[in-house]
């Protein structure tokens, strides 16, 4: 049966039909929609970790006891479960395990651009780079057979446009694999060092194996068309160079990236006379190829940039110097449109107020609330990783009271990255004693990556099954505070008195907004919680507008100044009549729409 | 077949992606191997965004470069504007009436200019301007300005052979099948 898949959707169809048991992870742009698609396949247990480190673990557990599992995440999420990956790979499995890494080259929606087959080689598991949807399902199903014969966790290394890219896939039925049983066995699970020293002599053996493996497998291929020029790729490169070369060169494609099959290589790359290397990021092909003693033919980053996707287009530039002939125009009234906070987001009011604040350093985090570092809140200092924003404002909090400054530091971060690793930051400002207000923006969801669940919204992964509700402000009472308030960040108010009190205290103080996400699909909690949440919409009195633009610096996407009238209007198809322009208007021209 | 580009562009939100998954599984009962491609995340938090679709005997990327798209249709005005350059010289345009500020023009850093549709018809010669906002407003639900867009786009690329009805009652839910289906046949009288 023929369907349309996206990558994702065709990673979570392999690991399906392969029989998995069990998958967790933790969302992240674009891997997020693996976990997503697998809560459709009622066989699997499919859960959403509070973090990667955690998402890893559990499937490092469920292999163990001999189910097939999987783990799937963001690059950075990689980072996280670094420390059980290195390790699970020195125990091996028991069920096949899958670990998916899905990379951003050109960074569309991510703080960096690391590029995780680094991992492969450094934790010395092997790797595989599909190219296409149905690359990706069947890649998917040879992983779990791969991971169980050579007794290791295979790294399936996605980028974005092969997960949010769709094919045609040709898809087959469940294989039902039954759970092995769990045998236990110290030695090869219980990484003490005198144990672990001979797991590591046993892993050189495998990774032997696997090289001899990665010569014979059809995921690598050599297509000779019979030419003098050579292309080596993998991944999405593959398709973005038979697009600019078609059949004018041979190439070496490759699925199967670590172990490199250095002797299909060397094969070959023999008697061509110039061989492309077409990869994102890092030089990890050309390099190997470079060792095999093929330099003086090999042209990579030389040729290609280090950052950025290598689609189609840049391929043609660099090789041809030319481009596609497109339409010439003037450019000039292009504006750029940056994303911005959803009309009626309740991060809104929070950091309208937070704005204005003076002499106050505001760490963040990564969210919908990383946005509130652009005009008109210029309300974020710093955004490093998640959870960053607790423990870097306490660090930062300690070094202006030793020097005697008068900067303040307020960290903020939202409900899920609190869950993700904010808990420990807090705990830091906590037990360290620093002059910090750690605000939690709880929108009762994930929401940059598309609303997922999380501890604190009460439904498990499918989005239907109650799960046990966290309480935020109990646990942050668990981890020592006892300044905590907790807010409705549409009552600007409200905001403006609890950010005096808290920044008025000596010590740690925490404050909680709390208000469900505008696009979030609600809860009964929340629909009891919150029952006129988002059920009016706001007008301007044309009469009472005298056009100050005060109210546009709420920045709201459904405010904007009439050209004709030069008076504020509000779009009625975005609006959802939260109130925070309201609060701002110093004429009262703008009230809730009577119907 | 040579490989056919469509690009839908629009403003995170509008609901480009439904209609694109649309177009796609309608393109695949037809026979056409097809690739599609969105940037999820960020974006779609009101910036720009685009869905690629590329269709024929076998595509390879599922990206549109520069200078390749058969056809644009932009859910926004200024969107058109921006993605232009990917459109092939001989490429058509079909661009919903349609203004949505971008922050820099609500902040009042930048101007919203007057006079786009006719920058865009100064540059391209096979431009259609549809009201599908406002048709699908008349219609009583306006979030089904992508569903009237998608019939302008049918109608564009001579796509009408296919069964679409059936395509929209398998793949929306059923609540909102009826007012897809009258948005659709509005969209496709436009062109
Ligand atoms: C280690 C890591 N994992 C995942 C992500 C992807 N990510 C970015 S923002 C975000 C969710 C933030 O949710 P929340 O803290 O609840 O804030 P909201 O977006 O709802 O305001 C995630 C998972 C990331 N950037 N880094």
């Amino acid at each position: 049966m023929k369907k349309l898949l996206t990558g994702n959707e065709a990673l979570a169809r392999g690991a399906w039909e392969a029989g998995v048991h069990f998958a967790s992870a933790y969302p992240g742009t674009p891997s997020t929609e693996i976990l997503e698609n697998m809560t459709t396949y009622k066989e699997v247990i499919s859960e959403w970790a509070p973090n990667e480190k955690v998402a890893l673990e559990a499937a490092v557990g469920a292999a163990i006891a001999g189910g097939r599992s999987m783990a799937s995440m963001k690059h950075v999420g990689l980072n996280v479960a670094a420390d059980p990956l290195f390790t699970f790979v020195y125990q091996g499995v028991n069920g096949g395990c899958v670990v998916i890494t899905a990379d951003e080259p050109g960074q569309h929606s991510s703080q960096n651009e690391q590029d995780n087959r680094n991992y492969a080689i450094a934790a010395k598991m092997p790797m595989m780079e599909p190219s296409t949807s149905q690359e990706a399902k069947d890649f998917m199903m040879e992983a779990f057979e791969v991971s169980e014969k050579f007794d290791i966790p295979v790294l399936m290394r996605m980028t974005t446009r092969g997960c949010h890219s769709k094919g045609i896939v040709e898809c087959g039925d469940r294989k039902e694999v039954p759970i092995k049983e769990y045998h236990k066995d110290v030695t090869k699970y219980v990484t003490v060092p005198a144990n672990a020293k001979k797991m590591r002599i046993k892993l050189e053996d495998k990774l032997a194996g696997l090289l001899e493996y990665s010569e014979s497998t059809p995921m690598n291929r050599i297509e000779d068309n019979g030419k003098k020029v050579g292309v080596v790729v993998s991944g999405m490169c593959y398709c973005f160079a038979k697009e600019v070369f078609g059949d004018t060169v041979n190439y070496l494609k490759l699925g199967f990236t670590h172990p490199l099959p250095e002797k299909m290589m060397t094969k070959f790359c023999t008697g061509l006379e110039k061989v492309y290397v077409i990869e994102e990021n890092d030089p990890i092909l050309e390099q190997a190829l470079q060792r095999l003693g093929f330099a003086d033919i090999v042209v990579g980053k030389s040729l290609f940039p280090k950052y950025d996707e290598l689609t189609s287009d840049v391929i043609r530039k660099c090789v041809t110097g030319k481009v596609l002939e497109s339409i010439e125009y003037d450019h000039k009234d292009i504006v750029n449109r940056p994303p911005a906070l959803c009309a009626g987001c309740p991060h809104r009011g929070f950091f309208y107020e937070l704005g204005k604040r003076k002499n106050v350093m505001v760490t963040g985090d990564i969210g919908c609330y990383t946005l509130a570092f652009a005009p008109p809140y210029n309300a974020m200092d710093t955004a490093t990783c998640m959870g960053a924003s607790f423990s870097s404002g306490h660090g930062a909090a300690k070094i202006f009271d030793k020097a005697g400054s008068d900067y303040r530091v307020v960290s903020v971060l939202g409900d899920s990255t609190f869950f993700h690793s904010g808990m420990t930051s807090l705990t830091e400002c906590i037990y360290n004693n620093s002059k910090t207000v750690s605000v939690i923006l709880d929108n009762r969801i994930t929401g940059m990556t598309g609303h997922q669940q999380n501890p604190g919204s009460g439904k498990l992964a499918d989005g239907t099954t109650d799960a046990t509700m966290l309480d935020i402000e109990t646990v942050c009472r668990a981890l020592g505070a006892k300044n905590i308030k907790t807010i409705d960040p549409n009552n600007l108010k409200l905001v403006k008195e609890t950010l005096d009190w808290a920044l008025g205290l000596d010590g740690p103080s925490v404050i909680i907004t709390k208000y469900p996400c505008v696009l979030k699909k609600f809860s009964e909690d929340d629909k009891n919680k919150f029952p006129n949440a988002y059920k009016s919409k706001d007008v301007v009195d044309a009469d009472k507008c005298v056009g100050c633009k005060f109210c546009l610096k709420s920045g709201c996407p459904a405010l904007f100044l009439n050209r004709d009238t030069k008076k504020a209007e509000i779009d009625p198809l975005q609006c959802v009549g939260c109130g925070v322009c309201e609060q701002i208007c110093g004429q009262k021209a703008i009230r809730k729409e009577t119907k | 077949m040579e490989t056919k580009s469509v690009l839908l562009v629009g403003v995170g939100g509008q609901g480009t992606i439904l209609a694109s998954k649309l177009l796609t599984l309608g393109l695949m009962e037809e026979g056409y191997d097809v690739k599609m491609s969105e940037i999820h995340g960020m974006s779609q938090r009101g910036g720009s965004v685009s869905s690629q679709v590329r269709y024929g005997d076998k595509v390879w990327s599922p990206v549109i470069e520069k200078g390749s798209a058969d056809l644009i249709v932009s859910f926004e005005k200024m969107e058109a504007l921006r993605w232009l350059e990917y459109l092939k010289p001989s490429g058509k345009v079909v661009v919903n009436n349609h203004e949505m500020m971008p922050m820099p023009v609500i902040m009042g850093q930048a101007d919203y200019a007057a006079d786009i549709i006719d920058q865009i018809k100064k540059a391209c010669k096979d431009v259609t301007v549809v009201n599908a906002t406002d048709e699908a407003m008349k219609l009583g639900n306006g979030k089904t300005q992508n569903i009237v867009l998608l019939g302008a786009l049918i109608k564009a690329m001579s796509l009408e052979g296919i069964n679409w009805e059936a395509i929209i009652k398998a793949n929306v839910k059923p609540n909102f099948v009826e007012d897809n289906l009258k948005a659709l046949k509005v969209g496709m009288s436009l062109v």
